[in-house]
């Protein structure tokens, strides 16, 4: 194992940032930012869906008034091929309903709770998260 | 009209704090999961800054009445470990191994009008549906 293109500041920095987002949404509307299930939600359900889409909309109105207002370009690299991205996307959405949650639900939210489930689902998909970059990488 | 300007304003928060941290860039996040090979620690410095911050907030307002704009906190109340939870989450990994996104950074990545992050979020919103219907035939929904 070789350590590299290692940003540490930049970040803890920006997981700070992420973690505003979360207490803000929880204090605010008493909700998890889960964003795999605010995205099924969305598209699945009545309950909240004006307020999944807003969040949806500033997720991505995020990065563009970051860019702007820093004058910085985002890094932003994909070189896998048209079929895995495919293929990738199916299995993160299957997973992510079944599993009900991600990287932030499960991974940021689930873990700050402290729950069992969530901490064990974050060690399972880190895990075949980094067999599959074994694998394929 | 306020719990609106919440989601709004904390999506996009979030949106940024994916840009600082570069977690919206594929690359970047591949190169954390590349840990036997070119390892990038990065991703592991997000999740803690990220919980340094909701932990404590949690643990404060978790068993208040209500938050500010809702009638009430929903936490999920499922505590056991079951098969779909396991098999949910490695076929997640899975996925993510593949590319470098999750869902959060492939939504936010739109932003940056890539033609593979729209084919991404697409296929991600089709395996919810494709899960929902298959859901509905073989388990009957509560």
């Amino acid at each position: 194992m070789n350590i590299v293109n290692f940003t540490p500041q930049s970040a803890f920095f920006g997981g700070i940032i992420i973690g505003l987002a979360v207490i803000i949404f929880f204090i605010g509307n008493g909700r998890l930012a889960g964003v795999s299930g605010i995205v099924n939600d969305t598209l699945v359900s009545k309950q909240n869906r004006t307020d999944n889409f807003l969040f949806i909309v500033g997720l991505v109105l995020g990065p563009i008034f970051y860019a702007f207002f820093t004058k910085i370009n985002i890094p932003f690299l994909i070189t896998s091929s048209l079929p895995i991205i495919i293929s990738a996307g199916f299995l993160v959405g299957i997973g992510t309903k079944i599993g009900r949650g991600c990287t932030s639900g499960h991974g940021i939210c689930g873990i700050s709770l402290l729950s069992p489930r969530s901490i064990i689902a974050t060690i399972i998909f880190m895990i075949t998260a980094i067999i599959t970059v074994k694998l394929i990488g | 009209m306020m719990s609106k300007i919440i989601s709004f304003i904390s999506g996009i928060i979030f949106g940024v704090g994916l840009s600082v941290s570069n977690m919206i860039n594929p690359e970047k996040v591949l190169g954390f999961l590349d840990l036997f090979g070119q390892w990038d620690p990065s991703l592991i410095f997000v999740m803690m800054g990220a919980i340094i911050v909701s932990a404590p907030v949690f643990f404060l307002f978790r068993n208040k009445n209500k938050p500010l704009f809702a009638d009430n906190f929903s936490i999920p109340t499922l505590k056991s470990i079951d098969k779909n939870l396991i098999i949910g989450s490695g076929t997640f990994g899975i996925g993510w191994g593949m590319v470098g996104f999750c869902p959060g950074p492939a939504i936010s990545s739109l932003a940056l009008l890539n033609t593979y992050s729209v084919f991404f979020v697409l296929s991600m919103l089709g395996g919810f549906l494709l899960t929902k219907l298959v859901d509905r035939i073989i388990i009957p929904t509560q």
